[in-house]
């Protein structure tokens, strides 16, 4: 018997890459939201419609699961407020300094085969391992 | 005809990452706490994204041009430089830290959660101090296609 979290992974997993390839086949864009981000904070407007469009997809579709009664997010009682902001300051800046997240090098780069965003997402899994072993099962499992 | 699509592909992304799993924070660390207890499922979202974009790609790069714009707009498959690996570790650090990253965080911004608000707030803060610190002098910080991926 195959776990119903696996099914919905994979599923959530087709439509996150079908949802890449509508945008690159309609506006010849690769969905990485970081850089999509990075890009309305540093470039003119006039180029920045489908960056605001895509953002405002992701707002609005995680809104309306929301209202469906989905489980959109659910906050770690483990977590602090500072180490929310340390790990915000961290994806900011690293996402930026390493040109890629889990959109953009994880599900995009990775399907079209680019060397560099499988290292990087080879990176991010390794020293993400490494934090969640130091913050649960050395520093007691709360931060 | 751009933003009406990449407005539906923004639907359908954050649809995906909901129903993957992806947006709750404690299924990613589940996934990366592989000397725990592991929880694998995070895996097959990658299984599943991958194996779709990486079907498609080349059907797609068939067409000369994309549907509603004159060109397709793609990083260079450069190579991984110690800056891309640097900030791969940080970019891991944080996520482990918070089990959030930046798709997820956006997505879960309509469920006014304080603590999506509090996480997405530091990294704007973040991706601008970024922005402010190399806008001049480094040209791979510059405007250019080759933000991601």
């Amino acid at each position: 018997m195959i776990p119903p979290e696996f099914i919905n992974a994979l599923i959530g997993g087709l439509l996150i890459g079908l949802a890449g390839i509508l945008l690159l086949i309609s506006d010849g864009k690769i969905a990485g939201i970081s850089g999509m981000i990075g890009g309305l904070l540093r470039s003119q407007t006039r180029l920045n419609g489908w960056r605001y469009a895509f953002l405002g997809g992701l707002i609005v579709g995680g809104f309306g699961m929301h209202l469906f009664g989905f489980q959109v997010f659910t906050p770690l009682a483990t977590r602090s407020y500072g180490a929310l902001i340390a790990a915000g300051l961290l994806v900011g800046l690293g996402t930026q300094i390493g040109s890629g997240c889990t959109s953009g090098h994880g599900i995009c780069g990775i399907g079209r085969l680019s060397g560099r965003s499988l290292i990087a997402t080879v990176t991010f899994v390794v020293t993400g391992a490494i934090t969640v072993y130091v913050v649960e099962h050395i520093l007691g499992g709360a931060l | 005809m751009r933003s009406i699509s990449a407005f539906f592909s923004g639907i359908l992304f954050a649809v995906g990452l909901v129903i993957s799993g992806l947006t709750n924070p404690v299924n990613v660390i589940g996934f990366l706490d592989f000397f725990g207890e592991w929880k694998p499922a995070l895996a097959f979202v990658m299984i599943g994204g991958i194996g779709i974009y990486a079907l498609l790609y080349p059907l797609v790069l068939k067409r000369r041009i994309p549907l509603f714009a004159p060109a397709f707009d793609l990083p260079d498959a450069g190579k991984a430089t110690p800056r891309l690996i640097a900030g791969a570790a940080a970019f891991g650090i944080g996520w482990g830290i918070g089990g959030v990253c930046p798709g997820p965080a956006i997505t879960s911004l309509g469920t006014g959660a304080s603590e999506v608000l509090v996480f997405t707030g530091s990294l704007l803060f973040g991706i601008g101090l970024f922005h402010i610190a190399f806008r001049s002098g480094d040209p791979a910080a510059g405007d250019g296609p080759s933000t991601c991926g």
